[in-house]
C-alpha cells in the first residue's frame, strides 16, 4: 500500500494546476455565460500533451500512465469543468478505443493527429431513445460490398459540434442484440453527416454537445473500428476508462468548490467572528474534505488498476458513482457556506454546482454504475 | 503508487481471515448473547501474533507494520466486532508503550501483551465527566516520597478488568492545566485499584467495559509513561493510531454487513425471484460496496502514512469519521434487506447493527474527528 505519487505524476499535477490557474480559472465564468468553446485553451492542452495523455509518444501522445491522466483531468476540471470534459472525451472516449482497437493504418490517420491535439474526436453511442440501454439503438449500418451505409441519429454528443472524427456505434445485425453492434470512424466531412445546433445545457457550458444525423452515409470497410459485431465490447471497455476521467472531473469540480468555500469562510464575518469559528461551518468543511479524499482514493485506485492491466469495471464504476454524487453534495455545501453570494454569478460556486450535475448522468448514470457494482458483488 | 499489499501484509491478513472464519465467527453469536469475554480466543490471537501486530519483534511483537495491523483488525471485525475491539485496544496499549516507554517498561509489558499472557491492555483516559475533553479530568496523582498515589475514577474502560496493564492518565500538577497531566502504567491487581461496574452494553457485548476506581493506589516512580506533565501528548498520539484501529473495525463491519446481505439476497425469494434481482436491493448492495471500498482506502492510507513515519492525524480522523458513519448506514441497510429476519438473533445483522453504533462514539466521537479535520484544514493557508 503506497499512495504516493512518483516524480512524473507530481510534475504533471503541478503543471496542470498552474495552467488551470493561469488560463482556465480566469476565463471559465465567461465561457460558461457565453456558452463558448475555449478554442485557444484546447489548442494549448494539445501542445501540453493533454489530449492524448496515456497514448504512447510514437503515436502522438504524451506516453504517461492513467494515474497521470486522472491527475491532469482533476486539475483541468478544477479550472474549468467544461474544458475538462472536452479533454476527457478526446482522451478516454476517442483516443483510447482507437489505440486499443484500431489497426496500424487507422492509428496513423485517426489517432496521432488527435493525440497531438491537432484534431478533435467524439464518441457517439447515445440516441434520442437509447441511453443507458445501448443495445436498443436504432442507428444501422448496412453492408453493401466493401462499404457500409449508415443511417440514424445520435444525441448529446460532447465535442459533437467541433469533432473532426466521431466514433459511431450502429447495428450491423439486428438479430444478434449486443453482438450485432459495430463501431465506425466517421469523419465530419463525409456526405450525409449533419449536426444540429449546440444543446443549451445547465452546466459544462464551455463544452459543446449536439445531435448528429447520418443519412445514407457511405463508409469504406476500413473505417470500421474493431471487428464486425465487436462494437458493444468496444463501447463497454471504453466506458470503463471513461468513467475514470469523469470521476476525476467530478473530483476537480468538488476541489474547486471546496477551496472557494474555505477561502470565503475565512473572510466572511458573522456575529463578530469569521464564520470558520462556528462548528456548523467547520463541520461542513471537514465533511467536504473527507469525502473529496475518499473519492480521490477511489479514482487513483481505478487508474492504478488500469495501468496494471487489471480488470477495473467495478472499481471504475465505484469511483464514478462516488465521486459524482460526492461532487453534487460538496458543491451544494459550498453554496451553503457562501450564503446568498453562493447563488449569484459573482462567485464561481453556483457554476460548480451546475457543472456537477451532469457527472451523475453522462458516461453511465449513477444507476448504471450501481448495476455494474451490484453485478460484481453478487457474482463474488 | 501501489494499492496491492506486500507479502507480509497479505500473510497477516490471511492468518487473521482464517482465524476469523474458523474460530471467531462460529463463537460470536453466543459470546454476544452471554456477554462472555472469550479468553480462549484472545490467547489464540496472541499465538498468531495479532495482539502486537505492529509491536517490536525484539519484545515478541510481529513488527508487521501499521497497514498489516489495519488489515488484521478488518478481518477480525468481520467475524466479531467485540473481539476486534479487545484486540485493537491491546495493540494500541502495546504500541504506546513501545513508543513512549523506557527499556524496562517495554521489556516487562510488551512480551506479556503480545503473547496473550496478559489477556489485555487497557487505556484509562475517559472519566464519568470527561470524555471528549480530557482536560477536564479529575483523577490525580500525588508524589509521596518516591511513589505516586493515584485517586479518582475512570469510565468506559475496555478490558479494564482483564488487563495486565492499564495506561492511566492523572493530574500531577493541579495548577498546570493540560500541561499537568501524566500517563502511568498501572498493573492489574495493584492494591487500591478496583474494578467497578461492568457496563451492560447494547453491542460489543463480549468485550468487557468497566469503570475503575483508584483509592490511594500507589505506583513506583518508574510507572510514569513518557515525560511528567506530557501525558496528553501520549494520549493524543495513541488516539491517532487508535483511530486507525476503529476505522478498520468499522470497515470490517461494513464488509460483514455486505456479505451477509448479498448471501441473503441471493437466497431469499419474493414475487418468484431472488430479491437480489430487484434494484431496490441490488443498488443498496452497490452502495455498501462503494462505501466499504472508500472506507478501506481511507483507512489504509492513514496506516501507510503512519508506517512511513509521516504525519497521519488528519488522515486517521478522516478514516475514522468516514468508516464509522458509513458503517451506520451499511448495518441499517443490511437489517432492511433481511426484513423481519434482520430483526432477530437468527441472522448476524442485528448484532452488527448494535455493534456498529459505538463506532461513531468511542476513540473520539464523529464530532471530535470533524474538529480535528477542520482545525487542520483551516490552519493551512
Amino acid at each position: 500500500m503506497d499512495i504516493q505519487l512518483n516524480d512524473e505524476q507530481t510534475s504533471v499535477r503541478s503543471l496542470c494546476r498552474q495552467f488551470a490557474d493561469a488560463e482556465l480559472r480566469p476565463n471559465a465564468r465567461k465561457w460558461d455565460v457565453d456558452h463558448q468553446f475555449p478554442t485557444e485553451a484546447v489548442k494549448k492542452l494539445g501542445e501540453m500533451g493533454l489530449l492524448g495523455v496515456a497514448i504512447p509518444a510514437e503515436l502522438g501522445g504524451a506516453g504517461m500512465d492513467n494515474v497521470s491522466y486522472a491527475l491532469a483531468m482533476e486539475e483541468i476540471s478544477r479550472g474549468c469543468a467544461g474544458t475538462g470534459v472536452i479533454m476527457s472525451v478526446n482522451n478516454s472516449l476517442y483516443c483510447d478505443p482507437v489505440y486499443k482497437f484500431g489497426t496500424d493504418e487507422q492509428k496513423k490517420e485517426f489517432l496521432a493527429p488527435f493525440a497531438r491535439g491537432e484534431r478533435l474526436g467524439a464518441f457517439a453511442l447515445t440516441e434520442p431513445t437509447s441511453g443507458s440501454d445501448a443495445a436498443s439503438m436504432q442507428t444501422v449500418a448496412v453492408k453493401k460490398g466493401n462499404e457500409y451505409v449508415l443511417n440514424g441519429a445520435k444525441n448529446f454528443i460532447t465535442n459533437g459540434p467541433q469533432a473532426d472524427v466521431v466514433i459511431v456505434f450502429a447495428n450491423t445485425d439486428r438479430t444478434k442484440g449486443n453482438k450485432g453492434v459495430s463501431a465506425f470512424l466517421v469523419p465530419g466531412s463525409v456526405k450525409g453527416f449533419t449536426r444540429s445546433k449546440a444543446d443549451d445545457k445547465v452546466g459544462i457550458r464551455a463544452s459543446g454537445s449536439c445531435t448528429l444525423f447520418f443519412e445514407d452515409v457511405v463508409l469504406p470497410e476500413r473505417f470500421r473500428l474493431g471487428g464486425e459485431g465487436e462494437g458493444f465490447r468496444v463501447a463497454m471497455q471504453t466506458l470503463d476508462g471513461g468513467r475514470i476521467g469523469i470521476a476525476a472531473q467530478a473530483l476537480g469540480i468538488a476541489q474547486a468548490a471546496y477551496e472557494e468555500a474555505v477561502a470565503y469562510a475565512k473572510e466572511r464575518k458573522a456575529f463578530g467572528h469569521p464564520i470558520t469559528q462556528f462548528q456548523a461551518i467547520q463541520f461542513m468543511l471537514a465533511d467536504m474534505a473527507t469525502e473529496i479524499d475518499a473519492a480521490r482514493l477511489l479514482v487513483w485506485r481505478a487508474a492504478w488498476m488500469k495501468d496494471n492491466g487489471m480488470r477495473h469495471s467495478a472499481e471504475s464504476a465505484m469511483a464514478k458513482l462516488y465521486a459524482s454524487e460526492m461532487c453534487e453534495r460538496v458543491t451544494s455545501k459550498a453554496i451553503q457556506v457562501h450564503g446568498g453570494y453562493g447563488y449569484v454569478k459573482e462567485y464561481d460556486v453556483e457554476r460548480h454546482w451546475r457543472d456537477s450535475r451532469i457527472t451523475e448522468i453522462y458516461e453511465g448514470t449513477s444507476e448504471i454504475q450501481r448495476l455494474v457494482i451490484a453485478a460484481s458483488v453478487l457474482k463474488g | 503508487m501501489d494499492f496491492a499489499g506486500t507479502e507480509v501484509q497479505q500473510a497477516i491478513a490471511s492468518a487473521a481471515r482464517k482465524f476469523a472464519a474458523e474460530r471467531a465467527e462460529p463463537a460470536a453469536a453466543r459470546a454476544d448473547r452471554e456477554a462472555r469475554f472469550p479468553e480462549e480466543l484472545v490467547r489464540e490471537l496472541g499465538q498468531l501474533g495479532l495482539l502486537a501486530v505492529n509491536g517490536p519483534a525484539v519484545h515478541g511483537g510481529s513488527e508487521a507494520g501499521a497497514v498489516a495491523y489495519a488489515l488484521a483488525v478488518m478481518e477480525i471485525a468481520r467475524a466479531d466486532c467485540s473481539l476486534a475491539v479487545t484486540m485493537a485496544v491491546t495493540n494500541m496499549v502495546g504500541e504506546t508503550i513501545a513508543r513512549f516507554g523506557t527499556p524496562e517498561q517495554k521489556a516487562r509489558c510488551i512480551p506479556r501483551l503480545a503473547s496473550g499472557e496478559w489477556l489485555a491492555g487497557a487505556f484509562g483516559l475517559s472519566e464519568p465527566q470527561a470524555g471528549s475533553d480530557p482536560n477536564s479530568m479529575s483523577t490525580r496523582a500525588d508524589l509521596r516520597g518516591d511513589r505516586w498515589v493515584l485517586n479518582g475514577s475512570k469510565q468506559w474502560i475496555t478490558s479494564g478488568d482483564r488487563a495486565g496493564v492499564i495506561i492511566v492518565w492523572a493530574r500531577t500538577d493541579i495548577g498546570a492545566g493540560n500541561r499537568g497531566i501524566t500517563a502511568f502504567l498501572v498493573e492489574g491487581g495493584t492494591p487500591g485499584l478496583s474494578v467497578g461496574r461492568h457496563e451492560e452494553k447494547m453491542g460489543l457485548r463480549s468485550s468487557s467495559t468497566v469503570s475503575l476506581s483508584f483509592e490511594d493506589c500507589e505506583v513506583p516512580a518508574t510507572a510514569v509513561l513518557g515525560d511528567l506533565g506530557h501525558g496528553l501528548r501520549v494520549a493524543l498520539a495513541a488516539l491517532d493510531g487508535g483511530r486507525i484501529g476503529i476505522a478498520s473495525q468499522a470497515t470490517g463491519t461494513i464488509q460483514a454487513a455486505l456479505q451477509a446481505s448479498a448471501r441473503y439476497a441471493r437466497d431469499r425469494q419474493a414475487f418468484g425471484r431472488p430479491i437480489a434481482d430487484f434494484q431496490a436491493i441490488s443498488f443498496a448492495l452497490a452502495d455498501m460496496r462503494t462505501a466499504h471500498d472508500a472506507a478501506r482506502l481511507l483507512t489504509l492510507r492513514a496506516a501507510a502514512l503512519k508506517e512511513a513515519g509521516r504525519p497521519f492525524g488528519q488522515e486517521a480522523a478522516m478514516a475514522k469519521l468516514f468508516a464509522s458513519e458509513a458503517a451506520q448506514v451499511a448495518v441499517s441497510k443490511a437489517v432492511q434487506i433481511h426484513g423481519g429476519y434482520g430483526y432477530t438473533a437468527e441472522f448476524p445483522v442485528e448484532r452488527l447493527f448494535r455493534d456498529a453504533r459505538v463506532q461513531t462514539i468511542y476513540e473520539g466521537t464523529s464530532e471530535i474527528q470533524r474538529l480535528v479535520i477542520a482545525r487542520n484544514l483551516l490552519s493551512r493557508d
